[in-house]
């Protein structure tokens, strides 16, 4: 994953910048499988992998496929990078070793979750469970973001049902 | 793509199958895993692959733009429904549990009406945003 982002970061080719996105994409996905959490990984592999990249390279069909070499030398932004990073790292010394029972993560709701999820709502995939019914709505706020995603652009590209009437408009009147 | 025979011919046999597994992720959610957002995905992946290869005209007339984007607000509108149909019976918005005679009962129809409209959605939001880009660049329909 590291060479496909160093790669990422140098090459000026968008072209193969999508694609090895795509392929950071699916080794993440592999990364959640073997974290054990295959949903996650099931939603990384189908959108970071698949529709991004099909989205990205009709993007590109619309922009120029090469990046532009700045012409001033990146210092501020990669202090801000750079100080960023490190107390991210800093911070990381004190969570939880990964697995830890004793984490608050595992601690505060988990267990009710795992214990009584079979009772309360009967359904074997615990994910689920939480996803669409104690998180409800938190899914229908995510459901929602993607339904504004797909407003705004068609507000943006404009090719909606309006436009084209009018043009066809314009092409019988001429 | 109106020459390459052998792209077309397996893009037909394999878009009922894509279809179908999107179907089986979404309603064997509660199983194992997948849910709404990645059966949408999917859906949307195979009209995405149809556009390809078949060109924007032809999926236009598959999938009409009027009737994709009512399913984009239909998805939420379901989603919202089943929230409100738990006030009206009595509980708190989006609870299941009084949707049917048995809470548990009432928690798998919530669940499963709850990930069809997640489902339906996502997969008519990905087809719109290909389609305005498609439509755009116009590369798709040589």
């Amino acid at each position: 994953m590291g060479v496909t982002a160093i790669a990422i970061l140098r090459l000026r080719s968008l072209f193969a910048v999508v694609m090895l996105s795509g392929i950071y994409s699916l080794l993440s996905a592999c990364l959640f499988v073997v974290l054990d959490a295959v949903d996650v990984a099931f939603t990384e592999a189908a959108v970071g992998a698949g529709i991004t990249t099909v989205l990205m390279l009709s993007t590109l069909a619309l922009t120029k496929s090469r990046e532009k070499i700045p012409t001033y030398k990146p210092l501020l932004p990669l202090a801000v990078v750079l100080v960023t990073g490190a107390a991210l790292i800093y911070a990381s010394f004190d969570m939880p070793a990964f697995g830890d029972p004793e984490a608050p993560a595992n601690t505060h709701v988990i267990p009710r979750y795992l214990q009584d999820s079979p009772e309360e709502i009967g359904i074997p995939n615990v994910v689920t469970s939480v996803l669409a019914s104690y998180r409800g709505y938190d899914t229908l706020g995510e459901t929602v973001v993607i339904f504004t995603a797909g407003i705004g652009v068609m507000l943006l590209l404009g090719r909606g049902l309006g436009r084209r009437r009018r043009e066809d408009d314009e092409e019988t009147g001429q | 793509m109106r020459h390459h025979r052998v792209l077309r011919v397996v893009t037909k046999l394999l878009i009922p199958y894509i279809l179908l597994f999107a179907l089986y992720v979404q309603f064997h959610g509660d199983f194992g895993p997948g849910g709404g957002f990645q059966a949408g995905v999917i859906f949307g992946a195979a009209f995405i692959l149809y556009t390809l290869i078949f060109g924007l005209d032809a999926a236009r007339r598959v999938a009409p733009q009027p009737v994709v984007s009512a399913l984009v607000a239909g998805g939420v509108l379901l989603y919202g429904l089943v929230g409100m149909a738990g006030i009206l019976l009595g509980g708190n918005y989006l609870d299941y549990n009084v949707l049917a005679h048995e809470p548990a009962h009432g928690q798998h129809l919530g669940i499963l009406l709850v990930e069809l409209g997640v489902g339906i959605t996502v997969s008519a939001t990905m087809v719109t945003i290909f389609f305005q880009f498609a439509g755009r660049s116009g590369r798709t329909e040589e």
